[in-house]
């Protein structure tokens, strides 16, 4: 940098900042005089031009300091989910989201409701529903969907309805193809949706770490693992053919501990079942079931007992296991989940097969 | 988890305050399965206790079928995922991991380093502050530390960090690992970066991972982990000129108009002047809005909404910037480009260009030469295919802003999609623009019918509506216009209005005429058909065989004859320019219908019963059918965003 090049830098600043160039030039210089004196065709020995472009710098850096405000972790991630949830309502025709009732959902749910505001999120929620959820969820679900301005779709895979399927009935495998995946395919097919939304996260599970955010599904809804769309800096690529989509992850880069400390630091609504409770339960195979409703078979001799329970993910009540906690607080449950030595996942039923289970599940349309 | 803060026990609302400030950290990593980048990587995670003891317990039983480490738990099976790799025993793609330690969250982008992986590495390179760089300390600087040095100096990492690893195995020598450093270096003068650390390790015993080790002493710098904490990464970017691409407009309602976009660089304070790029509108900053709340300034990297004090027009793919330094645009560029796709590069060919937040129709009009990526030499080439790395030369066909890749990593960047796949083939780094000047030479195409059609991304075809005067023609052709146009299409109309007073302003209504009329007009649609257009031809055409001498001129295959049919009765009941009367009270002669002939098409594309059907309809029936014919792609092949393709 060369003299007059300080000094249009030093002017361009001043207008920047607000302050005058005398001012500035004092804190520059050392002296009021020497801006004149350059402004006038003078030089400066390369020595004090290289200690006034310095302190010329560390002042610009001190100005930034207001207004350059320092992003927390948590911060960067509500930015980038944001930057997706926008990309995707100005790419795609027909965007869903994806709304499950869990904690991850919640905040999926609120990151949109910031991402459009003041206008209401630009596409229906979908819950595909199994009819075995804890009947907490419901009430707060039709309330969240209200509250947010949003249209709730909710689809209960017809067949499940019809052979009445369930978990006590079928099995958790049968339940959960029927219920779930194909539940799903059917709600996406009807809806004709080009994206939809998920909270799924790369943490939770190894074959989701090389997942893409945008993530493209064929016409049958299947993922292809080594066949995935490379996907570079912020820029997405949305584009699909008639009957494809797109899944597409914003809670990519969340960990269970962002979720949770998001949760916190924003008040974020989340189902009361979280927190512990007095709840009737009983135990099988090692796993405490909630006995939601009166359609849970008891075997001969089984009670209920009442135990302070919560649940550490949510899903069908008879697939969800409880752990039994006095965290009555959300500030509780983070604490204990920060002492956890188990992973979050460990009381979902359907992750306890071989490592590459999850992987088969979505290569089938899982989501 | 097992988070070891005392605080999460006593008092876990003083922890969760003081976490919720934590920065954060992209770290790529590359290097070969030898080199230990797994095993690395699980350490990291490891020993910074992020395992889950169920976690574990997968590894412990997994490293006594697949493991490499004996009795040992095998970090690597940590960080290994998919079934197929776990397989084959290498990683296939891009993963990305997180963990996180008191200062900082960490997001690690991990990449495999054979040389047909440039693609994912370039990929996890994208968006990294820092790279780490594997080195086998027995191995020293081999061509494939160069390569993946290359690349992270490419995408445009600042920071590189040197990992020498596998210390243990020359015994912590001090002068092998200052070989190393020095060799590194001197080779790393030849590159981008502003910083080089180097740093001797071993991931397997954990020497100088996340703390520093007693292995060696003569080694006085920070561990790998206590390196990535302290690092600061964004006050260069903080003092770039305010740059926000607009993603989104946002209207709730007629008093609110905002303009929603992640600050790409800079920063912006309410009341600072703008301008908006390519309009080149000037305005000044309203407000900022992040949900209820209503911010005095926004930074690089901030999702916002920013509203202005004039109502100027703003749409998605604008750029919004300081009003004393605006972006550039053009729309001709260099730049590196990295290939992607199996299929390989045609130069020519009419891609997707999209940026962060436009997207535009491209080609590459020349390619100045490859990159070999071993040696760095530059090779003549015609094409580049998957992993190869070029210079090429770009052109849209619309201006977009950009500012050059070395001084912005977001709004230089650019990735290139294939029309017909849609598959992401490519990923590009903006040098400059090239100006219009004598050395630019362009591309020597064969420009010819289908490479004009191909650069409007449309097929030509001639919609031919023949009917009585009055049946609905014209209503019907600019409504068919005006939803082409719409879609993006490029298109014209030839009809009574435009040709019968200037090109056939000489021809009269008899016979003859009509027939020279209709060859006229049939000649000049041919050409438009050639030059890529779908043309819209509206005229009574009364007699069969000139619409079938047009037919044959343009190719049957993009003729559609559409007969507006409207009974004669009907036309001049309706008599919409009252020539009907005229032709009845003898003022017109030689009028279709009345005293002259008209001869129905006997097989028309379509036929329209305008007695059955509205306008409308009979508009969508025709995009219906030009659909089912496979000219048209499908509307949700259309980009929304960017306009114009």
């Amino acid at each position: 940098m060369d003299t007059q090049a300080l000094l249009s830098d030093l002017e361009d600043f001043a207008s920047r900042s607000g302050q005058s160039v005398s001012t500035l030039a004092r804190k520059v210089f050392n002296d009021g005089k020497t801006v004149t004196r350059l402004k006038d065709g003078g030089q400066l020995t390369p020595r004090t031009l290289d200690k006034a472009v310095a302190a010329l710098d560390a002042l610009k850096q001190d100005h930034l300091g207001a207004k350059g405000v320092r992003l927390s972790h948590l911060d960067r991630l509500e930015a980038e989910s944001i930057h997706i949830m926008r990309e995707v309502v100005a790419q795609c025709d027909n965007p869903v989201m994806l709304y499950s009732v869990g904690k991850d959902s919640s905040v999926m749910l609120e990151l949109a409701i910031k991402a459009f505001y003041p206008s209401p999120p630009p596409f229906p929620l979908l819950h595909v529903d199994t009819r075995w959820k804890f009947s907490e969820m419901y009430a707060f679900r039709d309330r969240r969907a209200k509250e947010a301005g949003m249209e709730l779709i909710v689809h209960i895979n017809p067949d499940a309805i019809s052979d009445d399927v369930g978990p006590f009935s079928h099995g958790s495998a049968v339940h959960t193809d029927i219920t779930k995946t194909q539940g799903l395919k059917q709600a996406l097919d009807a809806g004709r949706y080009d994206a939809a939304f998920g909270g799924a996260r790369r943490d939770e599970e190894k074959s989701r770490a090389k997942e893409r955010i945008f993530s493209f599904r064929n016409e049958h809804h299947r993922w292809d693992a080594k066949n995935q769309r490379p996907e570079l800096w912020n820029i997405y690529n949305a584009r699909v053919a008639k009957g494809q989509s797109m899944r597409v992850f914003p809670l990519s880069n969340w960990t269970e501990l962002d979720i949770w400390q998001y949760i916190h630091r924003e008040n974020i609504q989340i189902p009361g079942l979280y927190l512990s409770a007095e709840r009737p339960v009983v135990e099988r195979d090692g796993v405490l079931i909630m006995v939601d409703d009166d359609r849970m078979p008891l075997e001969p001799g089984e009670t209920p007992m009442m135990k302070n329970v919560r649940f550490r993910t949510l899903g069908c009540y008879p697939l969800t296991g409880a752990v039994e906690s006095e965290a009555t607080t959300l500030t509780e449950v983070i604490q204990e989940t920060l002492l956890a030595t188990t992973s979050e996942r460990q009381g979902r039923v359907i992750d306890s097969d071989g490592g590459a289970s999850m992987e088969q599940k979505k290569e089938e349309g899982y989501f | 988890m097992a988070h070891h803060d005392p605080l999460i026990a006593s008092d876990i609302q003083a922890y969760l305050d003081a976490q919720g400030s934590k920065s954060f950290l992209r770290v790529f990593t590359c290097g070969s399965v030898d080199d230990g980048k797994s095993t690395l990587i699980g350490r990291l995670l490891y020993d910074s206790q992020l395992i889950y003891e169920d976690q574990m317990a997968a590894i412990e039983r997994d490293s006594k079928t697949s493991g490499t480490t004996g009795e040992a738990p095998d970090l690597a099976l940590l960080v290994d995922g998919l079934a197929a790799e776990r397989e084959q025993g290498i990683t296939i793609d891009v993963a990305y991991r997180f963990f996180s330690t008191d200062q900082r969250k960490f997001i690690i982008a991990d990449t495999p380093g054979h040389v047909q992986y440039t693609r994912n590495m370039a990929t996890g390179a994208s968006t990294a502050d820092v790279a780490i760089l594997l080195i086998d300390a027995r191995h020293g600087v081999v061509e494939q530390t160069r390569r993946h040095a290359f690349i992270a100096s490419l995408l445009g990492i600042p920071r590189v960090v040197v990992a020498v690893n596998k210390m243990d195995l020359v015994g912590f020598d001090q002068s092998t690992f200052n070989a190393i450093d020095v060799a590194f270096r001197d080779f790393a003068a030849r590159l981008e970066f502003d910083d080089i650390m180097t740093i001797p390790v071993s991931a397997l015993d954990g020497d100088n991972v996340t703390t520093r080790s007693d292995a060696a002493p003569w080694y006085k710098g920070p561990s790998l982990l206590g390196f990535l904490e302290q690092i600061e990464v964004d006050r260069q970017s903080l003092g770039a000129p305010f740059r926000l691409p607009v993603q989104w407009v946002n209207r709730p309602n007629l008093d609110f108009r905002g303009f929603s976009g992640t600050v790409a660089s800079g920063t912006v304070s309410k009341g600072d002047p703008v301008i908006a790029l390519p309009s080149g509108r000037r305005s000044t900053v309203k407000d900022i809005v992040l949900y209820k709340e209503s911010l005095e300034h926004a930074r690089q990297d901030q999702a916002v909404t920013i509203t202005l004090t004039d109502e100027i027009d703003i749409s998605r793919g604008d750029m919004i910037c300081s009003a004393s330094q605006p972006i550039e645009v053009a729309d001709q560029f260099q730049a590196k480009m990295i290939w992607m796709d199996d299929a390989q590069l045609f130069p020519g060919r009419q891609y997707i260009i999209r940026t962060t937040n436009n997207a535009a129709s491209g080609s590459v009009t020349a390619i100045k030469h490859r990159i070999d990526i071993e040696d760095f030499s530059e090779a003549a080439a015609k094409t580049l295919r998957l992993n190869e790395i070029g210079v090429v030369t770009l052109a849209l066909t619309k201006p977009i802003p950009f500012d050059p890749y070395s001084d912005n990593r977001s709004t230089g960047a650019f990735i290139v999609v294939d029309r017909q796949t849609n598959r992401t083939v490519g990923a590009g780094m903006i040098d400059f623009a090239l100006r219009r000047s004598r050395n630019i030479v362009r591309q020597d195409l064969v420009v010819n019918s289908s490479a004009r059609a191909a650069q409007k991304g449309q097929s030509p075809a001639v919609l031919w509506f023949t009917g009585l005067s009055g049946s609905g023609k014209s209503t019907i052709a600019n409504l068919v216009d005006e939803a082409l146009f719409e879609r993006g299409h490029h298109t014209y109309t030839l009809d009574g209005d435009n040709v019968r007073h200037g090109l056939n302003r000489d021809l009269g209504f008899t016979k003859a005429d009509r027939i020279e009329n209709i060859r006229r007009i049939g000649e000049v649609a041919n050409l438009m058909v050639d030059a890529g257009l779908i043309v819209m031809c509206s005229f009574i055409s009364p007699y069969r065989a000139e619409r079938q001498m047009v037919r044959d001129r343009v190719g049957s295959e993009r003729f559609f004859e559409i007969h507006v049919d409207t009974p004669l009765e009907v036309a001049e009941e309706r008599d919409v320019k009252g020539l009907y009367a005229k032709a009845r009270a003898g003022e017109i002669k030689n009028f279709t219908g009345i005293d002259s002939e008209y001869q129905p098409p006997e097989n028309p594309e379509l036929r329209i019963d305008t007695t059955k059907m509205t306008a409308q309809d009979a508009a969508d029936a025709i995009i219906a059918l030009l659909r089912d014919s496979g000219l048209l792609d499908d509307p949700r092949l259309i980009m929304q965003d960017g306009g114009g393709i």
